[in-house]
C-alpha cells in the first residue's frame, strides 16, 4: 500500500515535470518568430544604431570610429536647434487643439443625436487616407494662385500668402493639415471611451440639476481620462516623428524648409540623400532622448488628472 | 422643454455639419479638380464643377505612373505583413498569456521596450540588412521589418489574458497540445482583437512611405504611397494628373473602410483601450 502511494507519486512527479517541459517548449516554440524577429529587426538595430552615433559610416555599413565628434558637431549645428524648435512648435499646437477638437465632436455626437454612424464615417475618412495623397491635395488647395483658400480670402477681400512657400506661415499651414488629418481618429477612440461612462453617475446629477455643461466637465472628462491620457501620449509621441507631411507638402529647395523640418526629416536628409548615416545616427537618439523624457513626464504626471476607477 | 431640447439638437447638427464639411472639402476638391482640364482647374475665381468630366486625366496618370505595379507591390507586401503579424504576433501572444515559462516576463518586457523607441531608430541598421542580404528593390524588403511586431503582440496578450482559465482545462483534459489550444480554443474567440490588429498593419502597410521610399528605388518596386511621392517631386504641376494619380492611390483603402467600417471603428477602440 505505502509503495503504491510512493509510485504514483513518483508517476506523478514525473507526469508534472513531464508536463511543465511539455509547456515549456511548445512556449518558446510560439514566442520564437516575434522574440527572433524583433531581436534581429528591432533590438539589436537600437543598440547599432547607438554604436553608429559613434562612428563616421558609410552607405555600405563600413564605418570609422569617431568618438563624440558627431554629438559635437550636432550641439554646435544650428539646424538641428531649428529642426528642434520646428518639431516642438508643431507639436505644441497641433496636439492640444486636435485633442480638443476630437473631444468637443466626440462629446456632440454621444449627445443621443441621429445619424451617429454617417458623421463618424465622415470624420474618420482622413486616417484612412494616405498621407502623400493628402498632402498633395493641401499643397493644391494652398496654390497661391489658383489655390481654393486664397480664392475664398479674395472674396473676403483678404489678401492670399503663399501657405507653403513663405517661412513665416509654412509650418503653421502644415500644422492645419496635421489637425485635420488627425481629428477624426483620435475623436472615435474618445468616443467609445465615452460611450463606456456608466449612465448612473448621469442619472445621479441630473436628480441633483445638473446641466449639459456641468455633466459635460464634471461626470464625462474625469471618467474619460484614461483615455485622454493614453490619447495625449500616443499624439505627442506621433507628432515628435513627423515626417511624411513635411516632406510632402515644402518643396525641397524651397526657403520655407529650414523653417519647417522636423528632426525625422534632418535625420532622413542625413541618412539617406546627404549618405552622413553617422550623424544622421546621433541626431535619431536625440529625438530618442526627447520621446523618452516627454514620456517619462507623461506617467510621472499621470495620477494628478488620471482617475482609473 | 421639448422646444429647448429641440433647439439644442439643431444647434450641434449645425455645428457637426460643419465640421464635416470641413473634413470633406479636400477630398471633393480633389475628385472635381481630376475631372478638369488644366485650364479649367485654374480659373480665376474658380469654377466648381468642369464644363464635362475629363476622365482622361485618370489615363494619363496611369500611364505616367506604373500604377499596376504599385498596386500589385502595395497589396502583397500590406497582405504578407497582415498574415505574418497577425501569425506570429497571436502565437507569442498565446504563450505570454496562457502558459509559465522560465524567463518569461524577462523576454516579454524586453520585447515591450520596442514600444518606448521612435522607429526611425531602426531605418539605418534595418537599411544595412536588407542592402547586405542582397534584398533591396524586392518586395521581400517591404515585407520584412513589419512582419514583427512588438505592439500586435501586447495586444493580443491583453485579450487572451481575459479567457477563463477552465477554458483550456477542459482542452487539456482531451489531451490537445497548446498549439491546438491556441488554435482551436483562443483564436476563434480572440477574432475582435485580431481583426483590429489586423486592420492597425493594414492601415500602417499601405500609408506607409519613408521605408518603401528607403529600401526600393526602383520604379517598378515601389508602393503607391512611394511613387505618388515621386510623381509630386517630379515638379508636376499638372493638378488634373495628380489628382487623378492621388485618388487612384486611395480609393482602395476608402472602400475597404466604408464597407467594414463597424470593424475599423470598433478596432481603432480597441486599440485605444486595451492598448
Amino acid at each position: 500500500m505505502k509503495r503504491r502511494d510512493k509510485n504514483t507519486r513518483t508517476r506523478h512527479v514525473n507526469h508534472l515535470s513531464n508536463k511543465r517541459l511539455n509547456d515549456w517548449m511548445w512556449a518558446y516554440l510560439m514566442i520564437f518568430p516575434t522574440t527572433a524577429g524583433l531581436f534581429v529587426f528591432y533590438i539589436y538595430p537600437f543598440f547599432q544604431s547607438f554604436f553608429y552615433s559613434f562612428t563616421d559610416l558609410g552607405s555600405f555599413g563600413q564605418y570609422a570610429w569617431v568618438g563624440l565628434q558627431n554629438y559635437v558637431r550636432l550641439v554646435g549645428d544650428t539646424e538641428v536647434w531649428q529642426a528642434l524648435l520646428n518639431t516642438v512648435i508643431y507639436t505644441v499646437l497641433s496636439v492640444p487643439v486636435g485633442i480638443c477638437l476630437s473631444i468637443l465632436i466626440a462629446a456632440l455626437l454621444n449627445s443621443k443625436i441621429k445619424g451617429l454612424g454617417t458623421y463618424r464615417t465622415l470624420y474618420f475618412l482622413p486616417a484612412v487616407t494616405m498621407p502623400v495623397a493628402i498632402a498633395m491635395v493641401w499643397r493644391w488647395l494652398y496654390n497661391m494662385d489658383y489655390g481654393l483658400i486664397n480664392s475664398i480670402l479674395e472674396r473676403f477681400s483678404i489678401e492670399g500668402r503663399a501657405w507653403v512657400s513663405d517661412p513665416k506661415f509654412a509650418l503653421y499651414s502644415v500644422i492645419i493639415v496635421a489637425i485635420w488629418s488627425t481629428v477624426g481618429y483620435n475623436m472615435v477612440i474618445i468616443l467609445a471611451g465615452m460611450q463606456q461612462c456608466s449612465r448612473t453617475y448621469y442619472e445621479a446629477a441630473e436628480i441633483d440639476g445638473a446641466g449639459t455643461i456641468t455633466k459635460f466637465f464634471k461626470i464625462t472628462i474625469p471618467l474619460i481620462t484614461p483615455t485622454l491620457f493614453f490619447v495625449t501620449v500616443m499624439s505627442l509621441i506621433r507628432a515628435f516623428q513627423v515626417f511624411d507631411t513635411i516632406y510632402l507638402m515644402i518643396e525641397r529647395n524651397s526657403t520655407a524648409l529650414e523653417r519647417t523640418q522636423s528632426l525625422v526629416y534632418l535625420y532622413y536628409r542625413n541618412a539617406f540623400i546627404l549618405h552622413e548615416k553617422g550623424y544622421a545616427s546621433a541626431n535619431v537618439m536625440v529625438l530618442f532622448v526627447i520621446i523618452l523624457i516627454i514620456t517619462y513626464i507623461q506617467f510621472k504626471s499621470q495620477n494628478k488628472w488620471v482617475h482609473y476607477e | 422643454m421639448k422646444n429647448k431640447s429641440n433647439r439644442q439638437k439643431v444647434f450641434i447638427h449645425i455645428l457637426l455639419i460643419g465640421g464635416a464639411v470641413l473634413t470633406l472639402v479636400p477630398f471633393l476638391w480633389m475628385v472635381l479638380t481630376s475631372l478638369k482640364t488644366m485650364t479649367e482647374a485654374v480659373q480665376v475665381p474658380p469654377i466648381i464643377f468642369p464644363e464635362r468630366f475629363r476622365w482622361e486625366n485618370y489615363e494619363k496618370a496611369l500611364s505616367i505612373l506604373p500604377f499596376g505595379k504599385f498596386y500589385y507591390n502595395t497589396i502583397v507586401s500590406t497582405a504578407w505583413r497582415t498574415i505574418g503579424q497577425i501569425l506570429f504576433c497571436s502565437m507569442a501572444a498565446y504563450a505570454f498569456a496562457r502558459i509559465e515559462f522560465p524567463a518569461k516576463e524577462t523576454i516579454f518586457l524586453i520585447l515591450l521596450s520596442v514600444l518606448m523607441v521612435p522607429g526611425q531608430i531602426f531605418l539605418i541598421p534595418q537599411y544595412l540588412i536588407i542592402s547586405k542580404i542582397g534584398l533591396l528593390n524586392t518586395v521581400t524588403a517591404l515585407v520584412l521589418p513589419g512582419l514583427f511586431s512588438a505592439f500586435g503582440t501586447f495586444l493580443l496578450r491583453q485579450f487572451f489574458m481575459t479567457f477563463p482559465k477552465s477554458l483550456e482545462e477542459a482542452a487539456i483534459l482531451d489531451g490537445c497540445n497548446h498549439f491546438r489550444i491556441y488554435w482551436n480554443v483562443m483564436m476563434p474567440l480572440a477574432v475582435p482583437g485580431l481583426v483590429a490588429l489586423a486592420i492597425f498593419t493594414i492601415l500602417a502597410g499601405w500609408n506607409d512611405l519613408m521605408w518603401p521610399l528607403i529600401v526600393n528605388t526602383s520604379m517598378d518596386k515601389m508602393t503607391l504611397s512611394a511613387g505618388l511621392a515621386s510623381l509630386q517631386g517630379q515638379h508636376l504641376t499638372d493638378y488634373p494628373v495628380l489628382m487623378a494619380g492621388a485618388i487612384a492611390a486611395i480609393w482602395p483603402m476608402i472602400l475597404i473602410f466604408i464597407l467594414f467600417q463597424r470593424s475599423f471603428v470598433e478596432g481603432i477602440a480597441i486599440t485605444g483601450t486595451k492598448g
